[in-house]
């Protein structure tokens, strides 16, 4: 042994401190030890070759997990003892952050169990410690964005009874399905929808433009949140792009495996971030981007300039990823649409656009806004000045993969309703797109066994047959639902302007 | 528009979410920690079975023989949610670093007498990949327990064992003068050596256990109660009063973290022990069927560390043990 | 359309000079400033070095203190004790 200690480097120290922890076991098989991660067929001749990014060790990932809680929490006190509620641009704006407490934030939560589930499953140690850190991050989002809404909640209505819709309500299968679909697949493919398809390809379309949209809106707890997480979420895309690399140079069989998924969980991603990218369009009153922007920037930009990067291991740009762009001018208008004939079954507020609005829309969407989008909106508002607001009065019927109401159009129509059907066992499937159809007929033993909630109401499992029933085994009350003007969240906001506008007239 | 926020008057509509207004009795105010710890996890509508287990929704209680009325008053005492525990933990780990930072400085730990150095580097060093099963297992916990809780805190119990297995690392290496060969040794005779193998027996038997709550008692109680006193008490005293009080100074953090943790453990064996006599029964079977084989495994340890004493060392650790039993409530 | 890698960092006062830094060290860098944000986008390869945030701060820089401001990222990374770098292998 040498007497003057050698220096090793970040990387050497790294490998020291995880790698060889691990060993293959011989009392119990390896395959007992371990045994979901060889069943998708992905071959794995060497975890050692596991390279990891950020070389965290444990006590460094504690060192700075508790600066940030520590600014996290400074800020989230201060903002509830100076009621900082006040400060956002428009109550309307908190119907962004109702979606994200009902549907967002459970799906953290999920995370943190899969990433587990991961951190126990994997027979590499590097991948494992990798999967361990970001399952306690996911860990750490919920509870922040849970205690950061816990202000909101004191005020405003669609918190309340979040851990009940969460998983009853028909609207929030969306985000549920999806990540439950990926928590029941296997290990890799686990790892490849959430840490690639979504936190790599398609996360940065749901934070940057949103929570910088969030600070732009007043909104700094969601802000704080919001940035502090997308800290930890940085981590994650790398892990996603590794474990893409890692599955693709160990062997040669893994490329057709890894493709369908990427193909699969673009589309059911994109799906899914329709759903985003309305809140970011309707719910923000003060723009700071548009879906349409947001999609170019972020994949016609950066999600191709990846994939060419990814071609060198044969890797395709996932498919239907044209019928995505195409869609850009449309899919939040329509999706818009759908939330405000039905947001009487959900536990958010829906409204029509002001026309300082419906300009930007036009500005941002061109033609076709004008020519479909806007009239139908003016008629609305027009009905909604008579008395007579708008609401559909059955729910609507849902795609069988993706759970979204099927109001989506032909790829190269607008105007044309799009509705592709699948028997299997004697039952038909309705799916909103090729690519829900594609992901259906590819594991029909699974999408069949999807919950769908407006059949299981109409059976009447869900509390009784009737809409009114099913919202009261929601807890979901008349007041807490619907036209947000004229809302409980619309008159206590006019109530506190009312109050603010009042003592500054008696001051001056 | 802002609003001016001093003069307005606002009042709020409720203090905190339904199901934590149920649960604590409405108009109660929540603790952060509770707030978070209630109803997370979702319990009906699943989607889909689990394609590597279809035999089970993706959360559900049959994962254990252990039966609660309700999994969410499997509470940690110590009331760690993300961003207590990481806080906590910073600070501890800021103590500790300047203990090793004097420690690596001052050559402290190779200044040692050869007959500790070589009890540490014998007992201590392989211990790294003990932890390292401690973390296998609590990840266990944390993906397949039931109810919000009980996986968050074996979460952090599986993080600190990491934390443990990567501190034990730093404590060779200082031995060594940064010479990975330490590790490697130390790895081939947890792998080969006589006595190490009841004990990586005991750990890869405990890999393919499936119910997660028997595993908390034969990792957290067991397997824990005998080692950590073991290695961290008793043969961490034998080194200080021989000389060796530079070797306290880097697992401080053992000893701090495994009165810490027990705490935990003994509030949730004894919560889960005091909702029903089947309960009990089945806790008191389980610690009964693996107490013995967690003993034979320290056994060769404890030998080669006391010798002719060991006998009696071990008994001082069981009877410690069993006074922890006795106080869950175990017969 | 140039392959950009980019990196996103929260526009708060720990990330100015880090800012600078990556400016002054990647002639070619574009910095786009939004609400809370700055997204500094790059052709192909951006560097961020140890020493240059140093200079910036007068101080002692960890290349890992970067996670306490960074937002977003797209690229591979290379990183080790003198330099974070990103980029796209074409
Ligand atoms: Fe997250
Ligand atoms: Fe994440
Ligand atoms: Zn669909």
């Amino acid at each position: 042994m040498a007497d003057k200690p050698r220096r090793l480097n970040l990387n050497q120290k790294y490998q020291l401190m995880t790698r060889g922890l691990d060993w293959e076991t011989t009392y119990q098989s390896m395959d007992d030890v371990f045994p979901y991660d060889k069943y998708e067929g992905i071959k794995i001749k060497d975890w050692d070759k596991w390279q990891d990014p950020f070389r965290l060790t444990m006590d460094a990932y504690w060192k700075y997990q508790a600066e940030k809680e520590r600014k996290l929490y400074a800020i989230l006190d201060s903002f509830a003892q100076n009621n900082s509620q006040l400060n956002i641009s428009d109550a309307r704006y908190m119907n962004a952050v109702k979606i994200w407490m009902q549907g967002v934030t459970p799906l953290e939560y999920a995370a943190f169990r899969g990433y587990a589930m991961l951190g126990r499953g994997f027979r590499g140690a590097g991948a494992r410690v990798a999967c361990q850190f970001q399952s306690i991050d996911e860990m750490r989002h919920y509870q922040t964005q849970m205690h950061a809404f816990s202000h909101y909640n004191k005020f405003f209505n669609g918190f309340r009874q979040y851990s009940r819709i969460r998983d009853r309500a028909w609207y929030l299968s969306i985000p549920k399905s999806y990540f439950e679909d990926a928590v029941t697949a296997g290990p890799f493919e686990l790892i490849t929808a959430i840490s690639f398809s979504f936190e790599y390809v398609l996360t940065n379309l749901l934070f940057m433009p949103f929570v910088s949209g969030a600070a732009y809106n007043g909104d700094m707890a969601t802000t704080t949140f919001g940035f502090s997480a997308q800290s930890d979420e940085s981590r994650h895309m790398t892990l996603g792009l590794e474990v893409i690399k890692f599955m693709l140079e160990q062997h040669e069989d893994n490329l057709p495996i890894v493709q369908r998924w990427l193909d699969k969980w673009f589309w059911r991603g994109y799906r899914l971030l329709g759903l985003v990218g309305t809140m970011m369009d309707y719910m923000l009153p003060k723009k700071v981007m548009s879906w349409r922007q947001a999609w170019e920037i972020y994949w016609e930009e950066s999600g191709m300039a990846l994939f060419n990067d990814l071609s060198r291991y044969g890797l395709r740009p996932p498919k239907y990823h044209e019928v995505a762009t195409k869609e850009k001018y449309r899919i939040t208008h329509e999706f818009w649409s759908t939330i405000y004939q039905f947001s009487h079954a959900t536990a958010l507020y829906t409204w029509i656009p002001t026309n300082e609005e419906l300009d930007w829309f036009s500005a941002e969407y061109g033609e076709l806004f004008d020519t479909v989008y806007r009239p139908r909106y003016e008629y609305w508002a027009e009905l909604h000045k008579n008395g007579e607001r708008f609401f559909q009065k059955r729910l609507p019927v849902v795609c069988n993969v993706c759970q979204i109401p099927i109001f989506h159009t032909m790829p190269d129509d607008p105007l044309m309703n799009c509705c592709l059907v699948t028997e299997y066992k004697g039952t038909k499937h309705q799916m909103c797109s090729q690519g829900c159809k594609d992901i259906f007929d590819h594991e029909p033993e699974k999408y069949c066994q999807a919950y769908i909630p407006p059949q299981q109401i109409y059976q009447g499992n869900c509390g009784g047959a009737t809409l009114e029933a099913y919202k009261e085994w929601l807890h979901i009350k008349e007041e807490e639902t619907g036209e947000y003007y004229g809302s409980e969240d619309h008159r206590m906001w006019e109530e506190w302007k009312a109050q603010a506008a009042g003592t500054a007239v008696a001051s001056a | 528009m802002s609003i001016d926020i001093k003069t307005t008057k606002i009042e709020p509509r409720r203090v905190t979410f339904d199901n934590v207004a149920e649960k604590l009795g409405e108009g109660k105010i929540p603790s952060r920690y509770q707030e978070v710890m209630i109803g997370v996890q979702q319990e009906e509508v699943f989607h889909y079975r689990p394609t590597w287990d279809p035999e089970h929704e993706i959360f559900d209680a049959d994962r254990t023989a252990i039966n609660m009325q309700d999994f969410d008053d499997l509470v940690d005492p110590r009331q760690y949610y993300y961003g207590t525990y990481v806080i906590q933990r910073s600070k501890q780990q800021e103590a500790l670093e300047k203990n090793f930072s004097v420690v690596e400085k001052r050559g402290l730990l190779t200044a040692l007498d050869a007959g500790l150095t070589e009890r540490i580097t014998k007992i201590i060093v392989p211990f790294r990949h003990a932890e390292w099963g401690a973390n296998t297992n609590n990840l266990f916990i944390a993906a397949y327990g039931f109810g919000t809780p009980m996986p968050i805190a074996a979460d952090f119990q599986g993080m600190d064992r990491l934390g443990n297995a990567q501190y034990i690392t730093r404590i060779g290496l200082i031995l060594s003068n940064n010479d990975p060969e330490i590790l490697d040794q130390a790895k081939a005779e947890w792998l080969d050596e006589p006595m190490w193998q009841p004990l990586r027996k005991m750990l890869e038997d405990s890999f393919v256990l499936k119910d997660w709550f028997e595993l908390h008692l034969l990792q957290n109680f067991l397997l824990d109660g005998i080692l950590h006193p073991l290695l961290f008490q008793h043969l961490e005293g034998e080194v200080v009063n021989n000389g060796g009080a530079a070797f306290a100074m880097v697992t401080e953090f053992f000893v701090d973290w495994y009165g810490e943790a027990t705490r935990w453990t003994d509030h949730t064996l004894k919560t889960a022990a005091g909702e029903s006599a089947e309960n009990k029964a089945l806790l008191t079977e389980w610690r009964d069927k693996w107490l013995p084989e967690v003993k034979n495994a320290a056994a060769p340890l404890a030998e080669y560390i006391f010798a002719d004493r060991s006998a009696e060392v071990m008994k001082q650790i069981a009877d410690k043990l069993d006074t922890r039993s006795g106080k869950i409530g175990l017969e | 359309m140039a392959e950009n890698v980019f990196i996103a960092l929260q526009n708060n006062p720990d990330a100015r000079p880090i800012i600078e830094a990556i400016v002054d060290d990647n002639p070619a860098a574009v910095v786009n400033d939004s609400p809370g944000m700055v997204k500094i986008d790059c052709p192909k390869r951006l560097v961020i070095r140890r020493r240059t945030v140093e200079e910036k701060i007068g101080g002692e820089f960890n290349l890992q203190d970067i996670h306490l401001t960074l937002i977003s990222l797209a690229g591979n990374i290379e990183e080790d004790d003198d330099e974070f770098v990103l980029h796209w292998n074409i």
